[in-house]
């Protein structure tokens, strides 16, 4: 009799147990606001990341095309994954030949956004920028050069 | 001839099944091969190496910094907490002293590192078991830990936060306030938590009195973490070889003597009431000062070993370094607690059937890439 009596107390402590668990889910379910945490591509206008988010490594161009990088492959060096390739070219700058950038190559594919080369970088040329819509239809769009055709380097910067 | 026939018939043949390497709840590429009589286990022989990337013959060619940000694709759940202890290790090396706002904020961001790392387990256990609610409902309060990392460390999953001698940047001026806004909304949620899996009647029947580890084995594997503690094997890091801040705060170490399913599982809610309790002493007490000790741009051993030790959201986590007086060591080896807590596997699973193997994976709390490396 006792294991009868039991056995239908087991019942009925399971389905309160599954009912209250329900009352939660019935919670969320008229209060849909309380269980959404972003509606990501409706509100692609509004999405502001924060500040200190590591996306990609950009290089600063002013409004004269001019950024601050010298070519001296800190950055380089500092890099674990090679993401960062610098090839430097001679340019003549008041009868010296002075070191300088040719091409500042940048291969997304290989970077893992871990923002060593930004304190790296002596003359803070290069920030992290905040875009994280890195997705391309061939992985060679995400080989990237990063000064501007044209672009030179800022006066006073050594 | 009829005899024969007939003995065939009688005798029940072992087979063999793979589980994953592509099973959705072996949580990443880990092949478990089953030896089954029937529905009943036999044996469960795991077999690695579907995501090894070398990590360890890596660092040897990288530098004491750049070292730090590959360890947070070891065990990503708890990447905090494995650069600390590179960190920790390189900082011993050098006998550099951190200060006390440096230790404090590492303090903070384990814990919550800690915390987001078992909502996610606990929605994803859920999820195996067949309770596809729960995957949401932990995400969703993992998002605003998330949201606070992203603020201050700059990334959600792949921080890269620490820096031997201190850390990358100072914290965010929201970081104190988000953090109590993140407390106070999940102290209200963590019931919640219990209303939807722990008293359902479903969900205890899978997990009271399934794979029992006792506590000599849990000690003889190797067992640590929330497993080991759920065994009665007293094993944290932060209690016995207390590191950063640990010390002056106090919590307890949640232990269990059950070692079932259920007693990991309760094990690890109960560790995130304490985590929180953790933050809670520290989050208004974070002292001023510099969040760096300045170090040579290129950091460079002496001769010799060292051992660093710390408590990730799995278990120890150990860093061993042999250095030969270079840039980059000679040695590097990772004691990761997913290999160790996984070779218990097929002790527990042993006469069990398949559905509560899936269980018990789900309560050891497996994160492939830490056990592969």
């Amino acid at each position: 009799m006792k294991s009868i009596i039991n056995y239908f107390k087991e019942i009925l402590f399971g389905l309160k147990s599954l009912v209250k668990g329900m009352a939660v889910t019935g919670h969320y379910i008229t209060h849909p606001k309380e269980i959404i945490t972003q509606q990501y591509p409706e509100n692609r206008e509004s999405l502001k990341m924060f500040e200190r988010f590591r996306g990609e490594v950009v290089l600063l161009h002013d409004e004269n095309n001019e950024h601050k990088c010298t070519g001296c492959t800190a950055c380089e060096v500092a890099c674990p994954n090679g993401s960062i390739e610098i090839i430097p070219k001679r340019v003549e700058i008041d009868g010296r030949k002075v070191k300088a950038i040719d091409q500042f190559v940048y291969h997304l594919q290989m970077c893992t956004m871990c923002g060593l080369c930004i304190p790296a970088c002596p003359t803070d040329a290069i920030v992290m920028a905040n875009t994280f819509e890195h997705a391309v239809f061939d992985r060679s769009k995400l080989t990237k050069i990063l000064n501007k055709p044209g672009s030179k380097i800022m006066d006073g910067i050594k | 001839m009829e005899e024969i026939i007939h003995d065939q018939e009688l005798e029940s043949k072992e087979y063999f099944i793979n589980m994953g390497p592509q099973h959705p709840s072996t949580h990443g590429v880990l092949r478990l091969v089953l030896s089954l009589d029937g529905e009943i286990i036999k044996k469960v022989e795991p077999h690695l190496g579907f995501i090894h990337r070398s990590i360890e013959k890596m660092c040897e060619h990288d530098s004491y910094t750049q070292i730090v940000h590959l360890t947070d694709r070891m065990d990503y759940l708890s990447c905090h907490i494995n650069n600390e202890a590179v960190c920790l290790c390189v900082e011993q090396a050098l006998q550099i002293e951190v200060p006390d706002r440096v230790k404090v904020i590492r303090t903070i961001i384990d814990e919550l590192t800690r915390l987001s790392s078992h909502q996610l387990w606990w929605g994803v256990m859920g999820m195996d078991l067949g309770a596809i609610t729960t995957f949401l409902y932990g995400f969703r309060d993992r998002e605003m830990i998330t949201d606070i990392f992203e603020e201050t460390c700059g990334a959600r999953l792949t921080m890269n936060y620490n820096v031997p001698g201190g850390l990358f940047f100072d914290i965010h001026p929201n970081f104190q306030k988000r953090t109590k806004d993140f407390l106070d909304y999940f102290k209200k949620k963590l019931p919640e938590y219990d209303t939807l899996l722990s008293d359902n009647v479903i969900f205890t029947q899978r997990m009271k009195g399934i794979g029992i580890l006792s506590k000599e084995d849990a000690i003889s594997y190797g067992v640590t973490g929330p497993t080991g503690r759920a065994s009665g094997f007293s094993c944290d890091v932060r209690k016995h070889h207390s590191y950063m801040a640990y010390d002056r705060v106090d919590f307890k170490e949640i232990l269990d003597t059950e070692g079932d399913c259920f007693a990991r599982y309760k094990c690890r809610i109960n560790e995130m009431w304490e985590s929180m309790q953790i933050i809670e002493q520290l989050i208004d007490n974070i002292p001023e000062g510099d969040y760096k000790v300045p170090t040579k741009a290129v950091i460079k051993l002496p001769k010799g070993e060292w051992y660093q030790k710390v408590e990730t959201a799995r278990g120890e986590f150990g860093v061993y370094i042999i250095s030969e007086g270079q840039k980059s060591p000679y040695r590097l080896k990772f004691r990761s607690p997913g290999f160790s807590n996984l070779s218990a596997l097929d002790h527990m699973a042993r006469g069990c059937k398949i559905a509560d193997l899936v269980a018990i994976m789900s309560t050891l709390d497996l994160v492939i890439p830490d056990i592969d490396r």
